[in-house]
């Protein structure tokens, strides 16, 4: 074999697993999804085969539907820019400390080493009526009847913001990390106040990382279902309880698929306008 | 004599040579590649010819899974060599997903509740035929538990019966009175004095059950559907949560998160030996319903039926039940079951049931595409 056939197919060879296991364990499975959307639930809960646009007609024009989609991308947005106004002081701090810059990034990643459904769980203890937060504020005389914070919305966020802050914080150091510093130092030797030279400087050059947790944050809390099962009130569904609902209690393997296709394209949807504007580079990084 | 070893050994034997170099690195890789595609293809026979050293038992978890597991399991095991391997599920409805997505023979024995979870079992092909004469512990359980279950299957068992309970009503003495409980009954869960202070198990059937009883209607032949859905929306605003695993239904009783709610016989009896001020009412014409040990199409018939007969063992099942706080289904004319098994929630001493009114399966299962959609979208204010 030559030397420029041999380089010729060593990429492919390098990237021969990662392909492999992206085929079996994504691609296969989702055209799995892509055919069973079009089958049938039977009466018994059997799955009748063929080619039926029912569960699509159905996901498709049923408000019921709808409607949760577009509160789980409220949901998702809200949780979004409450990890960015949250994120970028704790990224900002951390990319301009000296010094303990690594012990920083420590702790930002401690919790991923804790199960997401305990960390998510943990705000029953402390939210919850004898948990630490109203045992506080009843011990200091605050109040005197323990409060209901549990089981609503505020906390489907709360609990969201504790899961995806991370994401955030990340995705924005890094953007902040790769900025020269002495950028600001020349605006500020050509007049600019600090906080001028931020919003000026700072702000514009780092919001490529802004935009990558953004994404982040956004499609991982829209795709979220613990979460609201776990800190959720009877109402507090998003779409992704929906697909459980679907496949798991309903047995409607058809049906979910067509819903969770639904969301993958409005989630896919969004990462493509992002790519087309941002690129996916700034993303890469923040993941890495 | 020789030992066998298993697949983990094997791997670090051949691991070994290679590493001391007494194999080379092109065999090492392709041994282990020829495994994993040997694993790949037999995996979907495996029940066939499986030398059945365990075998995989799926039920409720928390107490009930560690009675089984001190009680039955252990000894077992002790007794024959097969490993009884345990895994949860926090409904029938999870469950059953999860085995149609699965291949033959990887779930073995399921602890199913009610009789309408083993005719859906049957509706989709998951029924096999139990060999009566190897589970001669049989005879010691209540008739007209085994018969319908024989009614669904035409004359044969693809499960035996194993313990019963009923689904009440649970709420915390510190804030209602036994007597509020007498008077208000299931109508409790809709009533605006404690909203907020509400639960309910986040199953469609119970829904509609305590529905059916709020709105005065025979829980097994509704008339008036809709004012049913209606009582399950009020319910759904005055709730503070559904539950959804008897752990959870514990701890929001336990931390006074809710003051009442629907609950299980066995996991409020417990509650109320942690010594919890927790009463308990059945209200007339309360969910009771049985549980049984199932067997799964394409599972090893004969460790399976040798596992249920020896749960069936009176020893055994006494102390499983006095275990999870459920009744078993042993017939207290024919055995002696002792003397805390009497103190149980929903026991009945003669044997006949009669005083628990147990789900249709036809009715319920007739309704189920319907209702656990409607359901879905009730819960979520619609």
């Amino acid at each position: 074999m030559s030397v420029e056939a041999r380089e010729a197919r060593q990429p492919w060879i390098l990237l021969a697993p990662a392909i492999s296991a992206v085929t079996l364990l994504l691609l296969v499975p989702l055209i799995f999804i892509v055919v069973y959307s079009f089958w049938l639930r039977t009466a018994t809960g059997a799955d009748q085969v063929g080619f039926y646009l029912d569960n699509w007609r159905e996901a498709l024009t049923d408000r019921f539907y709808r409607d949760i989609l577009f509160s789980t991308l409220r949901i998702a947005a809200i949780t979004t820019i409450v990890c960015a106004l949250m994120g970028y002081p704790a990224a900002y701090f951390i990319a301009r400390s000296r010094g303990n810059k690594v012990l920083l990034l420590l702790l930002l990643m401690l919790p991923f080493w804790i199960s997401y459904i305990i960390r998510t769980m943990s705000w029953i203890n402390i939210l919850g009526v004898s948990g630490a937060l109203n045992t506080l504020l009843m011990s200091v005389g605050i109040i005197t009847e323990p409060l209901n914070m549990l089981y609503n919305e505020t906390t489907v966020i709360l609990g969201l913001v504790h899961f995806l802050l991370p994401f955030m914080v990340l995705n924005v150091f890094v953007s902040l990390d790769g900025i020269d510093t002495n950028l600001e130092d020349a605006a500020n030797s050509l007049g600019a106040t600090k906080w001028q030279s931020f919003i000026q400087v700072t702000l514009p050059l780092s919001l490529p990382g802004l935009a990558a947790g953004g994404l982040l944050c956004f499609v991982l809390g829209a795709g979220t279902y613990i979460t609201p099962l776990v800190l959720g009130g009877p109402r507090d569904a998003m779409f992704a309880n929906l697909v459980f609902e679907a496949i798991i209690t309903q047995l409607n393997w058809p049906l979910g698929s067509a819903l969770s296709l639904m969301l993958l394209v409005v989630l896919g949807a969004l990462v493509m306008i992002y790519n087309r504007y941002l690129g996916m580079a700034q993303l890469m990084k923040g993941l890495g | 004599m020789t030992r066998k070893i298993d697949d983990t050994t094997r791997y670090e034997r051949l691991r070994e040579r290679y590493m001391n170099g007494g194999l080379d690195r092109r065999s090492f890789l392709g041994l282990l590649g020829a495994a994993g595609t040997a694993y790949g293809l037999v995996t979907p026979y495996r029940a066939l010819a499986q030398s059945v050293s365990q075998v995989r038992f799926d039920g409720w978890g928390g107490v009930v899974s560690e009675a089984l597991r001190a009680n039955a399991f252990d000894p077992f095991t002790a007794k024959t060599g097969i490993e009884v391997v345990d895994g949860t599920f926090g409904g029938g409805d999870e469950y059953l997903s999860r085995v149609k997505a699965s291949q033959p023979g990887e779930y073995n024995i399921a602890h199913l509740s009610g009789v309408f979870d083993y005719a859906r079992y049957h509706g989709l092909g998951l029924t096999t035929k139990l060999n009566e004469e190897r589970i001669p512990n049989l005879q010691f359980v209540i008739p007209k538990l085994v018969d319908v279950f024989r009614n669904v299957t035409d004359g044969s068992l693809s499960c035996v019966p194993y313990d019963y309970g009923t689904t009440g009503l649970a709420y915390n003495r510190k804030y209602i009175s036994d007597e509020e409980m007498q008077e208000k009954g299931a109508k409790i869960l809709i009533d605006e004095a404690h909203k907020g202070k509400i639960g309910g198990w986040s199953d469609w059937r119970t829904r509609m059950w305590y529905a059916s009883l709020q709105t005065g209607q025979d829980p097994n032949g509704v008339t008036d559907e809709e004012a049913c859905w209606d009582a399950v929306r009020q319910h759904r605003d005055l709730a503070l949560k559904y539950w959804g695993s008897g752990a959870e239904l514990m701890s929001l009783l336990a931390e006074e998160e809710i003051h009442v709610t629907e609950g299980w016989s066995g996991r409020i009896y417990a509650l109320q030996e942690q010594g919890h001020d927790i009463g308990y009412m059945d209200p007339p014409n309360g969910f009771g319903w049985q549980e049984c040990m199932f067997v799964i199409k394409g599972s090893p018939l004969e460790a399976c039926e040798e596992l249920l007969n020896f749960m069936l063992d009176p020893a055994t099942s006494i102390a499983v039940a006095e275990g999870q706080s459920y009744p078993p289904a042993l017939d207290p004319q024919k055995v002696d079951l002792g003397d805390k098994i009497p103190t149980l929630p929903a026991f009945d001493p003669t044997g006949t049931l009669d005083g628990l009114t147990f789900a249709d399966p036809d009715y319920w299962n007739g309704h189920e595409a319907a209702w656990s959609k409607t359901f879905g979208r009730v819960q979520k204010g619609y």
